[in-house]
């Protein structure tokens, strides 16, 4: 049905009192996603919205609750802690939400996830949505239908948009995830694509990349070996200046790898159907599921 | 954010790598006298936030300091890659034996930082790379564990067979690793790294970048940050909290998050307009974001209308609603706004505007469609 996260998903809410949390965590409970317990060092024992157990560690949390999945929205510097700390506790899916975590951090963060066998999603990222299931994260639930499209994005907002447009055409999602954008980060396009493949549900996936670094070049090379579900892909920064920052760390064009131009060369050299506007996702999968 | 070589050989002094003598000067005289008091052979330098320096003869050898003050009336002023010159660093000439590379940057593909060091310094090192990879040593470190001195010790014997020399070099090393990590640093460099022919090794040039989500916990590399050499409105931009890149186009763009931007820029195009700029707003929002960041579009005269692209996700829209119609009250509008916005709290935002007299419509391509059609004098539709 999903892929991920769904409605055996319990989840606990790190930085559950600050502003971003606490909207966030309203919004998630309204989906029906199943919040068992927040954490905010020195609020343990209180409830947040009269409804929620907060802790004072996630491993109190865990122990109390059983919470099976994280989710962070902590202030960046405390992040990797915070991630660290959810491995620790026994999450074996953490998301993290923040953005702003310096990449040295996260060096010392992804081998302690990947040694206790963890899934990080993030840093940086939207989160992601299993519709009509769960979500964890940012992304607006109401944008959202069930269905048999995959979705994985390295954008936030650009995901929302894809998602949107393919609702608005009738083509529901089994999960939405966005990976995030920064340069390390603990979930990329080929665990996402992989796990989409293995998904039964799942029937076609529609892939939103970015300029910078080669991860969709190598998403490709995943897709044309080891995939037999249609893949459409769109890449963002096609009219960017070389060179340049645009916000993201991981957006940067270094030499000659990065570039729109041959991120999508790679994408035909797949077989992967090339969206040029947003808006060309909808026929493209609706050709593809026919 | 990009520092200065001679800010980077400060730091990289600080941590004990060996660093010619020299000093910085704004003037050629200053030049001249700092050449004088080191009393023997000088390089100039341009101090610029680009590469190349050399080939734009920004770096000049000097026998004299009469010479040096010449040479410094030349750099001075000079434009490379479109950035003035404003200093240059004056520093001892080093005697040159041989030139390797050092070289530390944090890698995608293997998550760590990794080394890069090659005996074949001083050149490309990118055409090193494709031509002759095997004269490059790639050693990844786990930075849980810092780089250990058997690792060191075998890219010392990589560049050289001397054991003195490769202890050495190891040393160095170290101290290149410690500034890294130190400094919060996404990149950092020594090339050329010169041994002498008296057998002395000698970092002649440095180059750091700073990850800029280190900044906050780093206020002493901040303060290394130097505004003269960036455009006026993308310091006026960071200051607001908003990533912004000035373009040549006359659609100014509006958005929220990096991907989108990227996104919308290239619908803008593909319609046949032309982007003014990226200006991202960012995740969590603000009122003010919004006013900052109409401040700054319409600063640019070329920008013949006003586009926003709003997906509301942790950004409220009317959030965003709330800043167009703060930001329009105080400064009215001279060129033509299209508003698209849907996302968290759409219906309150929705209400907002056209309580205030705008429109907005929930379509991005409908939306970019009517802002390119406006920048080019036509009326909406």
């Amino acid at each position: 049905m999903s892929i991920f996260i769904n409605k055996d998903t319990t989840l606990v809410v790190q930085g559950i009192t600050g502003r971003d949390g606490s909207f966030h965590t309203k919004q998630m409970i309204e989906y029906g996603t199943n919040v068992v317990a927040g954490v905010t060092p020195g609020k343990g024992g209180q409830k947040f919205d009269d409804a929620v157990p907060i802790f004072n560690t996630v491993h109190d949390a865990v122990a109390a609750t059983g919470a099976n999945t994280s989710v962070i929205y902590v202030p960046p510097m405390f992040a990797a802690d915070a991630i660290m700390e959810a491995v620790d506790a026994g999450c074996a899916m953490v998301v993290c939400i923040t953005e702003g975590v310096p990449v040295l951090d996260m060096t010392r963060v992804y081998p302690f996830v990947k040694e206790r066998g963890a899934r990080l999603l993030g840093p940086n990222c939207p989160g992601l949505i299993s519709p009509g299931q769960a979500k964890v994260g940012i992304i607006p639930g109401r944008i959202c239908i069930p269905g048999n499209v995959g979705v994985v994005s390295r954008s936030g907002t650009l995901t929302y948009e894809v998602v949107y447009q393919l609702t608005r055409a009738g083509l529901g999602q089994t999960t939405c995830v966005g990976i995030g954008g920064d340069p390390i980060n603990g979930t990329n396009f080929i665990d996402c694509l992989d796990a989409f493949e293995k998904d039964p549900h799942t029937k076609a996936v529609a892939m939103m990349g970015e300029i910078g670094g080669t991860d969709e070049q190598e998403a490709a090379d995943f897709v044309k070996h080891h995939m037999t579900k249609p893949v459409v892909g769109f890449i963002a920064g096609q009219t960017a200046p070389p060179g340049r920052r645009m916000g993201h760390a991981g957006a940067i064009i270094s030499g000659s790898a990065g570039t729109a131009a041959e991120k999508i060369e790679a994408f035909k050299a797949a077989g992967i159907g090339v969206a040029v506007r947003p808006m060309d996702f909808v026929e493209l999968i609706k050709a593809k599921l026919h | 954010m990009n520092i200065h070589e001679y800010q980077a050989k400060e730091i990289l002094r600080g941590f004990g790598v060996p660093i010619p003598n020299g000093k910085i000067a704004t003037t050629p005289a200053d030049a001249e006298a700092i050449a004088k008091e080191l009393g023997v052979a000088v390089m100039v330098k341009a101090q610029v936030h680009a590469g190349g320096r050399g080939k734009a003869g920004g770096v000049k050898f000097c026998k004299t300091p009469a010479d040096a003050k010449e040479k410094a009336t030349a750099i001075l002023g000079m434009q490379i890659k479109g950035l003035t010159v404003e200093k240059v660093l004056v520093t001892v000439a080093a005697d040159i034996g041989s030139e390797a590379y050092v070289g530390i940057i944090v890698d995608r593909q293997r998550k760590k930082p990794v080394f890069m060091v090659s005996a074949a310094g001083g050149i490309d090192i990118e055409q090193v790379a494709a031509q002759t990879p095997e004269k490059i040593l790639y050693l990844p470190v786990d930075t849980r564990y810092g780089l250990r001195s058997y690792e060191a010790m075998r890219m010392g014997f990589f560049l050289y067979d001397d054991v003195k020399r490769a202890r050495q070099a190891a040393k160095i090393m170290q101290q290149l690793y410690a500034a890294f990590m130190a400094s919060g640093c996404s990149l950092a460099e020594i090339n050329p790294l010169v041994a002498t022919p008296a057998g002395e090794l000698i970092a002649v040039d440095g180059k750091m970048v700073i990850d800029d989500n280190e900044l906050d916990r780093r206020p002493e590399i901040e303060a290394l940050r130097d505004v003269s050499s960036e455009a006026p409105s993308e310091v006026d931009a960071r200051n607001s909290n908003l990533t912004f890149i000035k373009l040549e186009g006359d659609v100014g763009c509006v958005v929220n998050g990096a991907g989108l931007a990227m996104a919308t820029m290239d619908l803008v195009k593909y319609y046949g307009g032309e982007p003014a700029n990226f200006l991202d707003i960012g995740g969590s929002s603000n009122p003010e974001k919004v006013v900052n960041a109409l401040r700054i579009i319409t600063a640019d005269a070329n920008v013949k209308c006003i586009l926003f692209n709003i997906f509301g996700g942790i950004t409220r829209t009317d959030d965003v609603a709330n800043g167009i119609v703060t930001a329009t009250k105080a400064n009215p509008l001279k060129v033509p706004i299209v508003i698209r916005l849907t996302g968290t709290n759409e219906e309150i935002a929705m209400k907002i505007l056209t309580d205030n007299g705008f429109t907005a419509s929930a379509d991005m391509d409908e939306a970019v469609i009517k802002a390119v059609k406006l920048a080019k004098g036509g009326q909406a539709a």
